[in-house]
């Protein structure tokens, strides 16, 4: 351990310390400006400097990259300390006055204008290395350096070309204190609202805000680290010692006796309805990116605001986008009418605009749902009865300059009119999830003429399905909200409780059953069964089936060349019996 | 009884998940479609023996329907397959006693297809209608 003094405080650090490093433990502040605790220190800022007396020698030496040693007495702020440091500023300032660290720092200082000439006033780059060193050290594609020397000296790749070592993670721009390094999406992605479409993210990040569990994950195709075999600081800085990059993906196989499908829904594309403007108008949003809006962690804190930061004056919500629909999807998606209501309410609550609800028919089945929507009818929200034709950005007045233009028809009044808003809202409906047609072929289940998942039965066994042991709950059976979600969802886990529950097990009475005297031991039967529950007895040389592993198709039944197989309840002459009896006039 | 009158006699054997249920999904949305077909469960497609389609020719069909699931989604794995195979053998043999293949029929219809029964019994209707009575065991009836 070693024993120094810092601003007058006693101190006693581990060897290999540094004199900053040592002042942080104490609480002392020390400037700094190229100094990063996660890569190693380059002292080219000079702002970190102190005044140490150390065997009987005094001297100027920067804090960053200096270790301490045993009997140290370190000055961090006093009058030499801060002549040299104010130098120093003032010569940073002159080179990039444009970086705001510096000019805190300056500010700080009581620096006002450096006396030196400022070459160029937009400069933010104060060749402090931290971009370089990130490249090098933690990122290991060392795809640029510092080139030149005195006047002309920056940081460029290799030639002042783009390199091919470059793996454009970015952390050069990351490590930037001055911002002097940026970057551009090049595919000129508009983004609307960067949060809304979850713009850049990091490698490692908690998947959405409501994640559970609440957990990062590495995403292996941004690591740093599987690119270049570098990096880990996200190693380095758990303290919990939590993550590993060697873990692999593993699929671990579970035997359950029941299966609850709870898949959910994605909602409906409004980009396949060219006329609404969707992905062409900034000011054009699904619900779901309302939602997100006026959420209070949202991107502008739960204020409501059109593209341009400003507030809308108008706004209009759009009932029914991909339901009720011919083109797209016949079934009315059930939420929508009440979540079109909540946000007439909030954007009452919250702006002056004037809103605008464009319906068809006003769908407030539930408890509480009617009473809802006369309270919208009091607080001055427009309703129009009638299907949104286009949104335009066209206009045909000087009201209608600058402003989205609904054009409807109102068949309450029967005229076709037109609307101007500011900002419109798709109340778009629900839709199964992208992977049902995989899970419907994986669990053999059906779907209804909605592309939803199919039930046993629609009124008496709304949670089941036609396999024994399946049960559905949520949007995957069917578009609806959340008390009706959480109703169903106890409704399956009481069914698959029941059947585990039990203890006994209903079988179908209808398996195939063979008669040992009829049976030849040709084995065509064993061949075709697809849950092989016949097998070949070699000592009787006949084929028995296995009454619990049969699921009664009957395919063996109608194979049977001599009739020894049978499906019981559907025996060869039951069936010939109904057929003869069809025909009796 | 003139020629227009004749109304054809069609047995179907509907696959229980499948086809058995979307002819059901066809009542329940009150659709309307011609009453000749006559309609015989069974539990899968693949439990449908060739002689059930003889035995119904024989007893006076005009024409014989097998519905099951879509291939792939049979609700035991394959045994649409094996009605598939049967129907393709059996059109082959049925042609040779001189009864055309159109009276032979082989459809898929899923439990979300109410529509598609529809169809497929007014089709087969008017098909077996334009083809003429089978008069296969010369139109005897049962005593």
């Amino acid at each position: 351990m070693i024993h120094l003094t810092i601003d007058g405080k006693k101190l006693e650090v581990e060897e290999g310390t540094t004199i900053l490093q040592a002042a942080e433990k104490a609480d002392i502040h020390i400037p700094t400006l190229c100094y990063h605790p996660l890569l190693e220190p380059y002292a080219s800022c000079r702002v970190c400097i102190v005044e140490v007396e150390h065997q009987g020698k005094k001297e100027l030496l920067t804090s960053c990259n200096t270790l301490v040693r045993e009997g140290m007495v370190v000055e961090t702020a006093s009058e030499r300390v801060l002549r040299a440091r104010k130098l120093n500023v003032e010569m940073l300032l002159a080179r990039a006055p444009a970086a705001e660290p510096v000019k805190k720092i300056a500010q700080e200082l009581g620096i006002e204008k450096p006396r030196f000439e400022i070459k160029d006033p937009q400069e933010k780059c104060i060749l402090c290395g931290l971009c370089v060193r990130a490249c090098e050290e933690v990122v290991g594609a060392n795809a640029i350096s510092f080139i030149n020397r005195g006047q002309e000296r920056e940081v460029a790749p290799p030639f002042g070309e783009p390199s091919e070592a470059c793996i454009g993670c970015t952390a050069c721009a990351f490590f930037c204190p001055t911002g002097a390094i940026t970057y551009e999406d090049l595919y000129g992605r508009q983004v609307i609202h960067e949060e809304l479409n979850l713009g850049p993210a990091t490698a490692i990040r908690v998947p959405i805000r409501q994640a559970v569990p609440m957990v990062p994950f590495i995403d292996e195709d941004a690591c740093i680290h599987f690119k270049t075999g570098n990096c880990q600081l996200c190693v380095k800085v758990c303290e919990k010692e939590a993550i590993n990059h060697d873990m692999k993906e593993e699929e671990i196989e579970i035997e359950v006796g029941s299966i609850i499908l709870a898949s959910g829904f994605k909602p409906f594309d409004a980009r396949r309805i060219p006329a609404y403007g969707y992905g062409r108008f900034p000011n054009v949003i699904t619900a779901l990116e309302f939602e997100r809006l006026v959420n209070a962690s949202g991107p502008t804190g739960g204020k409501i605001l059109l593209a341009n930061g400003q507030e809308p004056k108008a706004v209009g919500i759009i009932h029914c986008v991909g339901s009720r629909d011919e083109n797209y999807n016949e079934y009315c998606s059930r939420v929508c009418c009440m979540y079109s209501l909540k946000f007439a309410h909030l954007i009452r609550e919250k702006t002056e605009a004037d809103i605008y609800d464009f319906y068809i028919d006003m769908r407030c089945f539930g408890k509480g749902y009617e009473e809802f929507y006369h309270r919208l009818l009091h607080e001055g929200t427009k309703f129009i009865r009638g299907r949104v034709s286009e949104i335009t950005d066209i206009p045909l007045t000087p009201e209608e300059e600058g402003k989205l233009i609904i054009r409807v028809e109102d068949t309450l009044v029967g005229t076709v009119r037109r609307i101007p808003v500011d900002m419109v809202i798709l109340a778009t409906g629900l839709e199964p999830s992208l992977d049902h047609n995989e899970i419907a072929h994986i669990f053999n289940i059906s779907c209804s003429q909605d592309t939803f998942f199919l039930e046993r039965h629609p009124k008496l066994a709304p949670v089941s399905t036609f396999s024994d042991g399946i049960f559905l709950a949520g949007t995957c059976q069917s578009p609806k909200d959340i008390p009706d979600t959480v109703a169903q969802a106890g409704a399956a886990a009481s069914e698959a409780l029941a059947l585990a529950d039990k203890g006994t097990f209903e079988l179908e009475p209808i398996t195939a059953e063979i008669d040992e005297k009829l049976c030849a031991g040709c084995q065509i039967c064993v061949s075709l069964c697809p849950f092989n529950a016949i097998t070949y007895n070699k000592e009787k040389h006949i084929s028995e089936v296995n009454d619990a592993l049969c699921k009664g198709c009957g395919t063996c039944v109608s194979a049977c060349p001599s009739g020894a197989a049978q499906q019981k309840h559907f025996r060869d002459l039951q069936i010939m019996a109904e057929i003869e009896g069809l025909f009796i006039d | 009884m003139s020629q227009q009158a004749f109304e054809p006699k069609l047995v179907g054997f509907l696959c229980n998940w499948c086809s058995y249920t979307g002819a059901d999904l066809a009542g329940t949305a009150r659709m309307t479609y011609a009453p000749n077909l006559r309609i015989i469960r069974v539990m899968c497609s693949g439990r449908v023996d060739p002689q059930f389609v003889l035995k119904a020719f024989q007893e006076g069909a005009d024409g014989v329907l097998i519905s099951g699931c879509h291939p792939g989604d049979c609700h035991y794995q394959e045994g649409n397959y094996k009605a598939l195979r049967r129907h393709r053998l059996l059109s082959k043999m049925l042609e040779q006693f001189g009864i055309e293949k159109e009276r032979f029929r082989l459809e898929w219809v899923s439990a979300a297809e109410g529509a598609k029964f529809q169809k497929v019994c007014n089709e087969f209707t008017e098909q077996i209608r334009k083809l003429g009575p089978l008069s296969w065991n010369g139109g005897k009836k049962n005593e």
